[in-house]
């Protein structure tokens, strides 16, 4: 069984940014560029996460996940700011094909149990962030990391997962935007807890960092951003017409980034996989 | 170019069967990419007026025949799976096909096809646990049967789709299976063809371009007589 490589895209308006801890936003380009170019890569899946919604109660993300779900045949997770089952209905009948939940879900874990059977559970990926504490637990946290709630993240996953979620995205807060790797410790912690699939997010480097989290953190998935994105955004010409909404300096002056992220292409990343014994799939399409 | 996009031209009428359980874009988007024109209906005499019918869903076995029921749908399904048009099961709509299942207690299904649906085990593959759902990109292995003029004409064995599943379906007759997946110490159905009818456990929607590679197939048929078909080339763009 294949692991799969999801491409994640932090939206926030019209654009695809990149933070740091979720934080300190920066305009990278149009998401549907950048989506484009990773199937034509042979993503296994997509990943959009509306990083404003949660805050601001916006839900502006629809006509993207529409231009996207017509012209990119791999499936489309859509999060952000989704707080009722209206809300998780409007992005499906959009494209998107699951939804991931977090802020509304840890407030009201009934709409995790009624989602699942009113969408079907492979259609409720339930999102955990968490921060490990001075007692080395790890806290559950909401609002892009801004909220802390109090609750165990191993716990609330496992709820999560009783509630009739899917699939669980468990993202390190600590870790996310750094390239320092993912949260190997919080990852194995909650694969070893649940019988759903794990997908990890947050802090991917380099495929290192990839083949360590599946083998000793148990993921069935990773999540990349940063990793992926720049690479794109130094190689590819165009990445779409930017809105000048936002932190634009990166684009405009191309000077920054992190000494810390490794670049690369999806092909890349699954030879280096290969030859690290992580099985994933052929793609036999150029 | 991806696949599908550009100039297009729309043929035949298929009717995407809504019936409230999961998402009906994707599939509708696909069929749209190859120059289908797609509507989503539950209205039974768009079903059976249809020059294909496809059944996708997912969710639950029983709310999903329940809902069938409710809607009045039974009947001009079964009859679609007769009328010579193709009929296309997807995921749950594949299992909907069987005679029965075992989730959350027994179910009637559509009894088009002979077999039970029954649960996925959690098993082990080389020391990773092998979880339930089984999701993710997983290869239709040939067997005895030929994939010639069946909607997986042109691709290679081995093939990988994309699958989202916790149950899966044993047909009686070993003759109606196109295609096997492997799951950890599970062997299944994952693709199978009655006459027209035609399922697939995983969703060639989304399985990228060779997904669209079966829609492409599913146009032609519905755009061809059968027998013509089967010789039919049929390429991509």
């Amino acid at each position: 069984m294949s692991v799969r490589i999801i491409p994640r895209l932090d939206i926030k308006g019209p654009n695809l940014v990149k933070g740091v801890h979720l934080e300190g936003l920066r305009v990278l380009g149009k998401p549907e560029a950048f989506a484009r170019c990773y199937y034509e890569q042979g993503a296994d899946e997509l990943l959009y996460m509306d990083v404003v919604a949660s805050l601001y109660g916006r839900h502006n993300l629809l006509d993207i996940v529409a231009r996207t779900s017509k012209e990119i045949f791999i499936p489309l997770t859509v999060g952000g700011g989704l707080r009722t089952l209206d809300d998780i209905r409007k992005v499906l009948c959009a494209g998107a094909d699951k939804v991931s939940l977090n802020t509304a879900a840890i407030r009201e874990p009934e709409l995790i149990r009624q989602a699942a059977h009113r969408f079907g559970s492979s259609t409720i990926v339930v999102s955990v962030e968490a921060i490990k504490k001075s007692d080395g637990r790890y806290e559950a946290y909401t609002d892009n990391g801004r909220q802390e709630t109090g609750r165990d993240a191993v716990a609330w996953a496992v709820e999560a997962a009783a509630l009739g979620a899917g699939e669980l995205l468990v993202t390190s807060i600590d870790r996310e935007g750094t390239g320092r790797g993912f949260d190997v410790e919080l990852t194995r912690q909650i694969a070893d807890a649940v019988s759903i699939p794990v997908i990890a997010c947050g802090g991917a480097g380099s495929v290192q960092h990839v083949c360590d989290v599946v083998a000793e953190g148990h993921a069935n998935a990773v999540c990349l951003a940063s990793v992926l994105h720049y690479h794109t955004v130094r190689h590819h010409e165009v990445v779409g017409d930017f809105s000048a909404e936002g932190n634009v300096e990166y684009l405009t002056k191309r000077r920054g980034g992190f000494l810390s992220i490794h670049v690369a292409t999806l092909p890349e990343i699954r030879d280096a996989m290969r030859s690290g014994g992580i099985p994933c799939r052929e793609v036999d399409y150029a | 170019m991806p696949e599908g996009v550009g100039p297009r031209q729309v043929v035949g009428r298929v009717a995407i069967v809504d019936y409230g359980m999961g998402n009906l874009f994707s599939v509708k988007h696909a069929c749209e990419a190859v120059g289908l024109s797609a509507a989503i209906t539950s209205s039974s005499e768009q079903i059976v007026s249809a020059n294909a019918v496809i059944l996708p869903g997912v969710g639950a076995f029983g709310d999903a025949m329940e809902a069938l029921r409710r809607l009045d749908l039974i009947s001009p399904l079964r009859d679609a799976a007769v009328s010579g048009a193709p009929l296309m099961g997807i995921c749950l709509g594949m299992q909907l096909l069987m005679s029965e299942s075992e989730e959350f207690g027994r179910h009637k299904g559509l009894g088009i096809i002979e077999g039970d649906v029954v649960r996925l085990a959690v098993s082990t593959e080389q020391g990773r646990v092998l979880k339930v759902p089984h999701i993710g990109w997983n290869r239709i292995e040939r067997q005895a049967r030929s994939w010639d003029g069946s909607l997986l004409e042109g691709l290679t064995d081995g093939s990988a789709m994309y699958f989202v599943h916790s149950f899966y379906l044993r047909p009686v007759d070993p003759r109606v299976v196109l295609s096997v997946t492997r799951y950890g110490s599970t062997t299944f159905c994952s693709t199978l063809q009655q006459d027209h009818v035609f399922a697939s456990q995983y969703h060639p929607e989304r399985s990228g371009p060779l997904g669209l590679r079966m829609y492409r197939r599913l146009a032609a048929r519905i755009t061809a007589p059968s027998h013509e078909v089967q010789h039919a080339e049929v390429s991509d763009p």
